[in-house]
């Protein structure tokens, strides 16, 4: 029982951690169409800001991560605005080939600024401390994990489906053209959408750094998690990104309890399972 | 060349390069295969530190010769580049000597080279125990894992810790880890409850934090790669609560100085066994210390730094030994016979397996004013490579 309660305990704060890292990528890959691979060079970004704002400039680390987050927003817009949108017409290949560029480019570039060194986010007190959940402990940042995760599906599923620039973002990706004939101001629904995509993407990068720790070579070395999480949970379904994030994170977390000699095999076999089986995504039929 | 004259201009400067290399004709080339660029970059440059301090605290010279040294880029483990640049090495640059090597089979990929060409080789860093094996011409000036794994291993077992569960990163180093701790271990009495080989992309360590927990051990052993790998395994020892309920932390290179300042608090009272400590007390490391940070103000002094120090050291007596002439095997002799005082304390060459002898050290992580670092408690005095010797 014990150990049931740790993997399923373990595998949902671990499946947390990567929804988070993955959520600005099913905004831009998802929702954009846009197959945007520097996305954990925006993660990487906003790790960043937030370390050197805390530990460089003594900022308070509730008012680094907004204001990190907010920076990699504009730096998402800005490349939108002067780069990026010239490629959404363009093939999907030449979008890898773009943004796969830009990844190397921001990692020689981190290299450059900060040094090869892992960079460190130092956690306020109400973080650092592990929480008694009676059976055993759990570290605080994971739980702020876990809520934070929970409030931004919600907060993104709401935008998408509810609000106005929810139906101006799906009616100017899937008719542009159509859409800008009604009206639909679909320059600044794109240039939002991506620089909130980037700033989910900093986010993630600060929320997931106690577990994929901030280092030049960030910007892909998790990308093929993030990738997965993405594909198997479905383009542009939110929900679908957050099961998927909480099934494969269950399934690393229960080998790595049990089969560990196996490495990540189990990982990547229920994910090949789950694209077999749902091709679309876990929630589209 | 389009421009006619910058053509020649070019061309004659050349032509002066070569003449100015001929007048000083007694300069003697030593070629550093490392990685220079990459996610393993910090090694090239730690190399760099090293190697150019130590020329510099001789006055420039050693034995009264200029030396050239001649950086050449791996990348990360690729053995056939890592052949091909020493191959150029030898055949195009002449190099008299090589030095370097971070990875296991790139070392190994240099073997034949460096047997036909007669070139000594001292390796700075890779630490499997049979790449001094492979070529008489290889000597090394680093560390193996069974020559800090064995004294730790007798030093549990003789203060009264029975039950030990090993948790290494699997791949190679951490094979070898595991196999010198259990197979010492188990000759002193102790028993080893679990082995656990994490995969190497692992990033969450927390269900490895509590299997250990579970195991009931008193101790775990365990071995990881630098950075992010050492920094979220201690992270999860901690947050689990093993440092709590006293399963002592038996290490070697995790907290080295490169990334001990990122555990922050975490990593006071961690245990490790190892050969060199930036804090150990002696006039040659102060003397080593100083030089580096002569040659950079802001570089970090690790085992990595002093391996080439020593590296340089070694090269140095081969160039007295032979008058700066080319040949390998007085230049080994020579190496092979050699003892002196390194900034990590006294150590020699073993004539036999061409490895250092040196002493292991057990440490703790202290705080020292702001920074930690690892203090050395317990000296297990010289260790040959009991891989080698077995």
């Amino acid at each position: 029982m014990q150990l049931l309660a740790n993997v399923l305990i373990d595998g949902l704060a671990y499946g947390m951690v990567l929804f988070v890292i993955a959520v600005g990528l099913s905004v831009t890959l998802g929702l954009m169409r846009f197959v945007n691979l520097a996305h954990g060079a925006f993660a990487m970004i906003g790790g960043y800001a937030t370390a050197l704002l805390i530990r460089e400039a003594h900022w308070n680390f509730w008012i680094a991560v907004p204001a990190a987050v907010a920076f990699t927003a504009a730096v998402g817009a800005l490349l939108e605005a002067l780069i990026l949108r010239h490629l959404y017409r363009r093939s999907e290949l030449e979008q890898v080939l773009f943004t796969i560029g830009l990844t190397f480019f921001l990692i020689a570039l981190t290299n450059l600024l900060a040094g090869p060194q892992v960079q460190t986010i130092p956690l306020p007190p109400l973080l650092a401390q592990p929480v008694d959940l009676g059976f055993r402990t759990l570290p605080a940042q994971r739980l702020l994990v876990i809520v934070v995760g929970l409030l931004v599906a919600a907060g993104v599923a709401f935008t998408v489906t509810r609000t106005r620039f929810g139906v101006w973002l799906r009616a100017a990706v899937d008719h542009p053209d159509t859409a800008a004939s009604l009206g639909i101001p679909i320059r600044t629904v794109q240039c939002v959408s991506f620089a909130a995509g980037a700033a989910l993407a900093g986010l993630g990068g600060v929320l997931g750094a106690e577990l994929m720790p901030l280092e030049p070579y960030y910007a892909l070395k998790y990308l093929v998690l993030v990738l997965v999480v993405v594909a198997v949970g479905g383009m542009g379904s939110l929900p679908g990104s957050l099961l998927a994030a909480v099934v494969l994170g269950t399934v690393e977390t229960a080998s790595k309890y049990f089969a560990s000699d196996w490495g990540n095999l189990f990982f990547f076999l229920a994910m090949a399972a789950l694209l077999a089986w749902r091709p679309n995504g876990l929630m589209k039929r | 060349m389009k421009h006619p004259i910058a053509g020649r201009a070019l061309a004659l400067s050349v032509a002066l390069a070569a003449v100015s290399i001929s007048a000083h004709a007694q300069t003697i080339k030593v070629g550093i295969v490392g990685p220079f660029s990459g996610p393993f970059a910090h090694y090239g440059t730690l190399f760099k530190h090293g190697a150019e301090a130590y020329i510099a605290s001789q006055g420039g010279k050693l034995a009264g010769k200029e030396i050239e040294l001649i950086y050449r880029d791996t990348g990360g483990p690729n053995p056939s580049q890592a052949k091909n640049l020493t191959q150029e090495l030898i055949v195009k640059d002449k190099v008299d000597y090589l030095g370097g090597f971070v990875f296991t089979p790139n070392a190994f990929a240099v073997a034949p080279l460096i047997n036909q060409s007669r070139t000594p080789t001292v390796v700075f860093n890779a630490a499997t125990s049979a790449i001094t094996d492979k070529s008489e011409y290889f000597v090394r000036t680093s560390y193996t894992l069974w020559q800090l794994t064995v004294p730790l291993a007798q030093w549990a077992a003789k203060n009264g810790i029975t039950k030990v569960v090993t948790a290494v990163t699997d791949y190679g180093p951490g094979i070898d880890a595991e196999t010198a701790w259990k197979s010492e271990f188990i000759k002193q009495g102790g028993t080893v409850v679990e082995s656990i080989r994490m995969p190497i992309a692992t990033t969450d360590f927390t269900p490895f934090a509590q299997r250990i927990k579970a195991t009931g051990a008193q101790a775990v052993y365990t071995f990881l790669p630098g950075g992010p790998p050492s920094l979220g395994f201690v992270k999860a020892y901690n947050e689990n609560g093993l440092a709590k309920d006293g399963v002592r932390f038996l290490g070697t290179a995790e907290t080295d100085e490169l990334d001990l300042q990122k555990f922050g608090d975490a990593a006071i009272g961690l245990t490790t066994a190892f050969h060199y400590s930036a804090a150990h007390d002696s006039p040659q490391n102060r003397a080593f210390l100083d030089a580096v940070k002569k040659r950079d103000p802001n570089a970090i002094s690790n085992y990595a730094t002093v391996g080439a120090w020593d590296g340089m050291a070694v090269i140095h007596k081969m160039i007295e030994a032979t008058g700066g002439k080319k040949d390998g095997q007085k230049a080994i002799a020579a190496a092979r016979a050699m003892q002196w005082e390194s900034p990590r304390g006294p150590v020699r060459i073993d004539p036999k397996t061409r490895h250092i002898v040196q002493n292991v050290y057990l440490r703790k992580v202290e705080k020292v004013g702001d920074s930690l670092v690892n203090k050395e408690e317990l000296n297990f005095g010289p260790q040959v490579d009991h891989g080698l010797d077995k």
